[in-house]
């Protein structure tokens, strides 16, 4: 075959490691410090160096229940997560993350995070959206713990810091490729030096992604062009499953037209949305918490203004965000980046004038299935909680599942270091340092190097950002904030079109030195696989479950939908394509005796 | 004697020339820095003509169009597209600066577009930052103290001692600043440059840290420190509207102070 002859071109070097974790965020290097605390030989691979990573562009906060600023306790911010999940959660998990949450930001606060403080030199706390006292009956928390609105940016700065400190090999700019699976065991990695060309393989008795979202299969999104969901590609190329890829989050205030995120501490700090009409709509669709309501019914309402014609601007097609009866001081210490924000992409000196904003595409709560330990999950032999060996997954990448249907704002950062922690805790329980390796199965890179070969001499006539944009516009047209089955059915028909077209992809850079137009391309074909999947899973879901609206079905129907969607895909390059959907349970448990299960109710802020 | 030319094989050649597409109405000139590795050849500079009707407001915007659209085979780093990754550093018209925070109509005529001055290139517009980061790990850039963190709680600080951070942690670690001194590109070697002195006065400021005499005895040295000779090219380029310059300064002042 002419494909495996050209992977024997390929200069392979050979790593052996008790742990490789991939990606460097908040989560990966969380894992990593806590792999190689343990002892363990650790190290990490990431396409970029780590201070780049998208944690650095989090800015509200991270949650805790410190009740520095207001009361509050982890029970009460337990029920705010299951509510904002819109009971897709798994109790368990939720129970440990905010239970472990102030333990972890006080760990933050030790490694030297520049928290905003108050008088009395606590961490200062902030009200975000769907946070409440007294298990969702109000008033408002301050739970928040915030580094003025640069919370992720002093967060990764400050784990970086840390990786300093301890022992683990960095491979930066080094773009993973393929996992080594045998008998559904995980053995290992294959990486790409962007550097010079070389190809890394990594034996390891752990593979840990810890690869963020996918958020640029959208046209319009908060996340970076890096947010290719790497990690979640190569688990569907190994035949595992991807769970509840159907929620994709929109955040309420994406700056109109740049698609930059402004942080929900804007409304936590007072501010608030108006329609054309210049009113206070909110107060309509979430009579209590209003502007605070959880992102997705924020969004859904800012749509439906939209959609109703009391949209702002030309094109009536946006909303204003105000910030301009806020004390220009308040603003100048607790909302600077957004403030400069604004300004640069807006235009908007936002001391004096309404922002435009629009619900943007910002957070998967899908991803890869986990336990509350990190360790990767899939349904075998009817039991959907077996334990995929050697693989772990957090951070965005996973899905624990904590956020369920719908994130809280701040839970996600606070779930990269509980849960990156937890795979650390995890791996000393379960490995011994310096266990020998079995050798690797024959032929272990050979599926990586004939994709990498495939695509590095890809010959076609489209190229790559031709069938990107085309991926990104279908996806924001037919699986956004409002979904109908007409649309979503068009919608996978054109997505098929455009998955197939795959195979006509061109690549006009042959070289192996930093070779971007290679890696993009290797980073649409895992967009792409993700778009196949979440579009099917969205129409394959028959109800409305917080982010996910239905418009034919606009009720929660925990009857038949009270599930978790898994999802596999088979192949890649545009061939094969075949999507399968399967199910497993939602934990109606919790982790201790010390809280019971939260039954569903209606959800209304 | 000193040499005042470059060397044979750095000359920048004249490259090839991408015209707008037809139809275009207002368009913007771009001259980018290419260096191809493979194959052998001097770098030069080709010439993209960009249709500003079909492209974003920002240098980044245009950079990726023409990727997509002209050459895919142009090479930059691009991530958070709004200023707070830090990977699109690059010298545009002249000035270290961010693509993606830096609007194409603020730069008149023609643009030139070069990678960040006085690194090692790998390929068109990415530099090796392998020595900066280096230099940045040198300094030991994380909280160190002596007492032991209080059990399950932070440790405090007052709001004027957190205000003492501010203009200091918002570094991105671009080396927009470095890159543009001289005392940098004369001595990168041995002097510190700007990004990494903001970052160790970033401790030393730190009113949890206990180790800045340590820290202070680390910096004291002919080359490390005092190679600033308050050029102020840090401060202007900075595109987070950091000071560096400040900090060397007041770092100077505290070595004053315990000198006397």
């Amino acid at each position: 075959m002419a494909d495996s002859q050209a992977t024997e071109a390929y200069k392979i070097i050979d790593h052996t490691y008790d742990t490789v974790v991939i990606g460097a965020g908040g989560s990966g290097l969380r894992a990593t410090m806590g792999s190689a605390e343990a002892g363990f030989k650790t190290a990490n691979i990431s396409k970029v160096f780590p201070t780049r990573s998208h944690t650095v562009a989090a800015q509200g906060g991270i949650a805790a229940s410190l009740g520095n600023n207001t009361p509050d306790h982890w029970s009460w911010h337990m029920y705010d997560t299951v509510k904002g999940s819109d009971w897709l959660g798994d109790q368990d998990a939720i129970e440990y993350l905010c239970r472990e949450a102030p333990q972890a930001v006080y760990e933050l606060e030790h490694a030297g995070v520049p928290f905003s403080r108050n008088d009395n030199g606590t961490i200062y706390q902030r009200p975000f959206g769907g946070h409440m006292q007294n298990m969702g009956k109000g008033p408002p928390v301050q739970r928040t713990c915030a580094a003025a609105d640069r919370t992720g940016h002093a967060m990764l700065h400050a784990l970086y810091q840390q990786s300093l400190k301890y022992d683990a090999d960095f491979f930066i700019e080094y773009f993973a490729l393929d996992l080594i699976m045998e008998d559904g065991k995980c053995r290992g990695v294959i990486a790409l030096c962007l550097d010079d060309g070389s190809i890394h393989r990594f034996r390891a008795h752990a593979v840990v992604l810890a690869t963020g979202g996918y958020g640029r299969t959208f046209q319009s999104a908060t996340s970076a062009h890096t947010c290719t969901g790497d990690g979640n590609a190569m688990c569907l190329r190994a035949g595992i499953a991807l769970q509840d890829m159907e929620f994709i989050q929109f955040h309420p205030t994406g700056i109109y037209g740049a698609g930059v995120l402004i942080t929900e501490g804007a409304r936590g700090e007072g501010g608030y949305l108006t329609n054309s009409e210049g009113e206070r709509f909110m107060e309509r669709y979430a009579p209590s918490a209003k502007d605070l309501a959880s992102r997705d019914v924020v969004s859904r309402s800012m749509a439906m203004e939209i959609r109703e014609g009391r949209g702002v601007g030309k094109e009536k097609d946006h909303i204003f965000l105000h910030l301009d009866h806020i004390d220009p001081k308040v603003l100048h210490e607790r909302l600077p980046g957004i403030t400069e924000t604004g300004k640069i992409f807006a235009g908007v000196d936002l001391t004096r004038k309404p922002l435009p904003v629009v619900p943007t595409v910002h957070y998967n709560m899908g991803g890869i299935p986990t336990n509350y330990h990190g360790e990767v999950v899939h349904l075998k032999d009817g039991n959907p909680d077996a334990v995929v060996p050697g693989l772990f997954a957090v951070g965005e990448a996973a899905c624990v599942s904590v956020h369920g249907a719908n994130r809280l704002g701040s839970n996600s950062l606070i779930d990269l270091v509980v849960f990156g922690r937890a795979t650390g805790l995890r791996l000393k329980e379960t490995l011994k340092p310096g266990t020998a390796h079995d050798p690797l199965p024959k032929g272990s890179e050979e599926m990586a190097l004939t994709r990498l070969d495939h695509f590095r001499n890809a010959d076609g006539g489209s190229p790559t950002a031709e069938i990107r944009s085309k991926m990104q516009k279908t996806m924001q047209k037919h699986c956004a904030v409002f979904r109908t089955d007409e649309l979503m059915q068009e919608g996978i028909k054109e997505i098929d079109k455009i998955y197939a077209g795959m195979q006509d992809v061109h690549v006009s850079d042959r070289s192996l030195i930093w070779n971007t137009d290679l890696v993009e391309t290797l980073e649409l074909d895992n967009l792409l696989a993700q778009a196949m999947v979440t579009i099917r899973s969205a129409a394959n879901r028959k109800e409305s479950r917080g982010a996910h609206s239905h418009e034919d079905y606009p009720e929660r129907d925990d009857a038949n939908w009270m599930k978790h969607t898994v999802t596999t895909f088979e192949g890649w390059g545009g061939k094969d394509g075949k999507v399968a959907i399967d199910y497993r349970p939602v934990h109606d448990y919790t982790l201790t005796d010390e809280i019971s299960y939260i039954e569903p109710k209606k959800r209304v802020y | 004697m000193a040499e005042f030319t470059l060397p044979k094989n750095s000359v920048i050649k004249k490259g090839k020339n991408h015209p707008a597409p037809e139809g275009a109405e207002r368009v913007k000139r771009f001259k980018i820095y290419r260096y191809d590795p493979d194959s052998g050849e001097n770098p030069r500079y080709d010439t993209f003509t960009v249709d500003l009707d079909d492209c974003g407001p920002m240098v980044l915007d245009a950079l990726i169009k023409i990727k997509g659209e002209q050459d895919s085979s142009l090479t930059f780093r691009r991530s958070c597209r709004e200023g707070i990754c830090g990977s699109c550093a690059m010298n545009l018209d002249g000035k270290n600066g961010l693509a993606c925070t830096t609007a194409i109509e603020d730069l008149k005529g023609e643009i030139r577009i070069t990678p960040l001055p006085h690194m090692a290139v790998i390929k068109d517009l990415v530099p090796d930052f392998t020595h900066f980061y280096a230099q940045y790990a040198s300094i030991q850039p994380w909280l160190k103290t002596v007492t032991p963190p209080p059990a399950g709680k932070e440790r405090l600080q007052s709001p004027e001692q957190r205000d003492k951070l501010d203009g200091l942690y918002e570094c991105i670690l671009c080396a927009c600043c470095s890159t543009s001194c001289p005392s940098y590109w004369w001595n990168s070697d041995k002097f510190l440059g700007p990004a990494i002195l903001l970052q160790a006065y970033r401790w030393l400021a730190d009113s949890r840290d206990e180790m800045t005499g340590e820290r202070l005895d680390e910096l004291e040295d002919p080359f490390r420190l005092y190679r600033c000779h308050t050029i102020m090219n840090c401060a202007n380029t900075c595109p987070k509207g950091l000071n560096p310059a400040k900090a060397i300064a007041e770092t100077k002042k505290m070595m004053v102070e315990r000198a006397v």
